[in-house]
């Protein structure tokens, strides 16, 4: 989602053809001496919100022995668990890349009808819940299990994480160069590679950055279809044995690999290639390619929403007991979703903010790790992350204990990453050529940042707080374990219904979960939609 | 300082923001309420049991005594892990659980206080906590489910020890991290043994058998012709036929004979958390739960075994006297370290 904004931002601003060097390069020379200390130390301050989950799980692991410690991470269970997690996370990553690549390209460079359409049908999988859209397959196949069950459900509701930053991307990148690339020879597969993937290369990677730390830490869809990953582990660790230390160490083995995949996306981002500014895309006709293309765009949606959902309503259509529904109650639900939702975004946009300022635009070990930090909470699956709250808020502020503060609080450390890389990319893709003039017109600095970084930068920390708001509706084991006494989100309804086999009752939360989380879905897909690019 | 004064004016505004909420909420803080003890018309309850079973039975309560009830639902396994993280800070003064495993490991936290020995003797002893830190509601039997359309009521066996012959490989359910799995192989191990439990255990898990995370999904997977046969708690089913319909039921249950560790009767209960001791409020709705109402409520409601003298057992249950196991006491099942040290042996958890 990262890059979603920068390049349409830049072609904004830059109407010319003139290349601007990425403000990164600049840093060097106009501050010598590194970040100033003010932003580092409240970057600082907020990555250290997502450090929570961390010192909890140190507190837990350090309660048990040394010994104990040895004896869990050398079972043959625990390197099985790993194994799969790691197997999982690596095959949904590598699909999501190609499958949403192919799909923004589709969607970007060929002139089909209803594209406009077809772009939004392709981000519509982040509205379903990775546990929904498990659950409605299993309706039209119970027999699903296994690793290829959950590889294939995973990526259809992971692809959009890719498919649109590409396509945003894809809409800002030249295609002179692939046209030049053909002319001299190439194939088409070759002058993409040569051509137009360096330009796309670091939405891609962001976005399949976010992939993977989902599969890794989701628990929702691994559960259903029986593939049993750490997060599995972690669950049966708390819940058939209560034995939190146990919990804690897997928990640890999934920062370690999640801190590994963050720190090879920063290495893999690397520098930003920028081609110039607007060009004229070489929009395809489809011709007898039509159909396939088509196919491949709706792919995912197929599989992630249209299948799950139809599997659902038959099983309210099936259901002998059919209960009226609770509007009253529903509406109160779909209130307290959208109030929790809001509140998190907003939290999460400003706790992201400094950090997102940061790292686009200094870089160095330091940067490196408070970024790495920010994005710890990804990794983790929510019953951690509430855990560590619960752990963290009866310590220090008891007073807010089961109070909407705290659970706001851990949506954030859960979701702040989403919001960090597109913010990131945002910051990055303001001109410093247009600051410095900013300036030399006698503008203060916070009258620049104000009128011009923080307003050209203003869509990406828009597409970082939907991605948090689009999130946080569909969580669950976090808001069971935080939430005020009493207070009742969608998602909570919903598996309150659906733990007692009540999936008539439960339908009506459902389909309001995914209409809501629809809502921010269908803006992300339109914050630089084809049928502005074609008009 | 090219960005100073904004972001400062946001970490400002954002630390206003939470001192509001601070002060608006300290007035309800959670230690406040668990401090205090004595009766004022309301108390907490952690629920692990769900809230459309629960909550009708809440409300007869409240009618019927004037004290309000906060109830905070949730899934037994989070909710006991909540409890052993809050420690004596829970806002909880009573936690219900769905099983009694949950109970056993709070109980051995030293969460719980002592019940009163006339709310604990309304039970009889084999159901019931044997330091009376909690109290077993409803008793649930283990049970075998099979596809009634694969397989007829005769062929499926009364002793789960058939389960690791060759004709059942890979055709045999299993959730090996529910809690009541595990309460069913400390059965077997006290019951037959160490060795034979191992043996069992290693023969089992070399027979392939499909692994479930909860008995739903187990009785999800029997009924839609996914596996032939799956270990789980009799309830289930008739939950899932009150929503389908018994006569959809494609999955049937079988009672294993008494005397096997497959038919062992497992309960539900409740304890009164330690800060909440002298909580009239709390106790009343304790006893509330094992008087002839509340017991005929859950006989009626979710097919459960009452455990109180005097009612009757659901229509088309087998009698509970029937399935008890005559050489096992559930204070005999304390032992679950050693059946997760041997599940994990074997891999299955």
């Amino acid at each position: 989602m990262s890059v979603l904004v920068p390049e349409t931002v830049q072609k904004t601003v830059l109407t010319g053809a003139q290349t601007i060097a990425p403000h990164v390069r600049r840093a060097g020379s106009r501050y010598r001496f590194g970040a100033p200390g003010w932003l580092l130390a409240l970057a600082t301050i907020c990555a250290a919100a997502a450090t929570i989950p961390l010192v909890y799980l140190v507190v837990r692991t350090s309660e048990a022995g040394l010994g104990e410690l040895v004896d869990t991470l050398l079972r043959a269970r625990v390197l099985q668990l790993t194994l799969n997690s790691v197997l999982l996370a690596v095959t949904v990553t590598v699909s999501c890349l190609i499958l949403g690549t192919a799909s923004a390209w589709v969607l970007t460079r060929v002139r089909l009808a209803g594209g406009r359409t077809l772009l939004l049908l392709a981000a519509l999988p982040l509205a379903v819940p990775s546990y929904l859209a498990a659950y409605g397959w299993l309706v039209w196949f119970p027999g699903l299990n296994g690793f290829g069950a959950a590889w294939f459900v995973m990526t259809a509701v992971c692809t959009p994480y890719v498919t649109l930053p590409v396509a945003a991307a894809l809409r800002g990148a030249s295609g002179d160069l692939q046209a030049v690339a053909r002319t001299l020879g190439r194939g088409p597969v070759s002058a993409f590679w040569a051509a137009t993937w360096p330009q796309i290369r670091p939405a891609a990677i962001s976005g399949a950055l976010l992939v993977c730390l989902y599969s890794l830490s989701d628990f929702g869809l691994v559960a259903m279809l029986r593939f049993q990953t750490l997060t599995w582990g972690i669950n049966a660790a708390y819940g058939a044995s209560f034995d939190r230390n146990q919990a804690a160490l897997l928990a640890l083995v999934l920062v370690v690999l999640a801190l590994v995949v963050v720190a090879g996306e920063r290495k893999s981002r690397g520098q930003v290639e920028r081609g110039g500014g607007r060009s004229t895309l070489p929009v395809l006709a489809p011709g007898r390619w039509r159909t396939p293309l088509v196919t491949l765009v709706l792919l995912a949606p197929l599989a992630g929403i249209a299948v799950p959902i139809l599997g659902l309503l038959s099983r309210l259509l099936d259901a002998a007991t059919l209960r009226a529904v609770d509007v009253p109650r529903l509406m109160e639900a779909v209130g307290a979703t959208l109030a929790l939702a809001l509140g998190a975004a907003l939290v999460a946009a400003l706790l992201a903010l400094p950090i997102a300022a940061l790292a686009a635009r200094y870089r160095g070990r330091l940067v490196s790790a408070i970024e790495a930090v920010g994005f710890l909470g990804h990794g983790l699956p929510g019953i951690v992350v509430g855990l560590a709250l619960v752990f963290f808020a009866l310590a220090a502020v008891p007073a807010l204990y089961q109070t909407s503060i705290v659970l706001v609080f851990a949506y954030v450390v859960l979701f702040m990453p989403r919001a960090i890389g597109s913010m990131r990319s945002g910051i990055a893709a303001v001109p410093g050529s247009l600051t410095d003039v900013s300036r030399m017109l006698g503008y203060s600095p916070l009258v620049t940042w104000w009128r011009v970084t923080a307003r050209l930068a203003l869509p990406g920390i828009g597409v970082g707080a939907l991605l948090v708001a689009i999130s946080v509706m569909k969580e669950l084991p976090a808001t069971l374990l935080l939430r005020p006494t009493g207070v009742a989100t969608l998602a909570t309804e919903l598996w309150s219904r659906t733990a007692v086999f009540e999936f008539g009752a439960a339908a009506p939360y459902a389909a309001a979960l995914v209409l809501l989380a629809a809502v921010p879905t269908v803006i992300l897909s339109g914050i630089r939609g084809v049928a502005k690019e074609e008009s | 300082m090219r960005l100073s004064i904004p972001l400062t004016a946001l970490a400002a505004g954002v630390t206003a923001l939470a001192l509001v909420g601070c002060s608006t909420t300290s007035a309800t803080t959670p230690t406040d309420t668990a401090a205090s003890s004595e009766a004022d018309g309301s108390f907490t309850l952690y629920s692990g049991r769900d809230e459309v079973l629960v909550q009708p039975l809440i409300d007869m309560f409240e009618e019927e005594t004037g004290i309000s009830v906060e109830v905070r639902y949730g899934n037994t396994a989070e909710l006991g892990a909540l409890l052993l993280e809050e420690g004596d800070r829970t806002p909880a003064q009573v936690f219900l659980s769905q099983d009694a495993g949950a109970l056993g490991a709070l109980s051995n936290a030293d969460l719980f206080a002592t019940l009163p020995a006339e709310t604990t003797d309304a039970v009889p002893a084999g159901f019931t906590s044997t330091d009376d830190t909690w109290v077993g509601v409803t008793g649930r039997a283990r049970v075998i489910a099979y596809d009634g359309e694969k397989l007829s009521a005769d062929e499926v066996p009364t002793s789960v020890d058939a389960f690791t012959e060759p004709e059942w490989s890979g055709r045999v359910a299993i959730a090996p991290t529910n809690a009541s799995f595990q309460a069913f192989v400390t059965a077997y191990r006290v019951l037959n043994g160490e060795a034979a439990a191992d043996a069992w255990v290693a023969d089992l898990v070399a027979n392939s058998p499909q692994i479930f995370d909860n008995n739903r999904a187990i009785l999800s997977a029997v009924n839609e012709g996914v596996v032939d046969v799956g270990l789980l708690n009799h309830y289930y089913w008739f939950a899932q036929a009150a929503e389908a319909g018994a006569e959809n039921m494609r999955a049937q249950l079988s009672y294993p004979e008494a005397g096997d560790a497959g038919s062992i009767v497992n309960v539900t209960g409740a304890g009164v958390l330690k800060g909440a001791a002298n909580d009239a409020d709390a106790l009343e709705f304790v006893n509330f739960l094992v008087s002839p109402m509340a017991q005929e409520y859950f006989v009626e409601e979710t097919y459960e075994y009452p455990l109180v003298a005097g009612i009757d057992a659901p229509a088309g249950l087998p009698a509970l006297d029937s399935l008890v196991n005559p050489d096992l006491d559930l204070a005999d099942l304390e032992s679950l370290s050693e059946t997760q040290a041997l599940l994990g042996k074997y891999g299955l958890i």
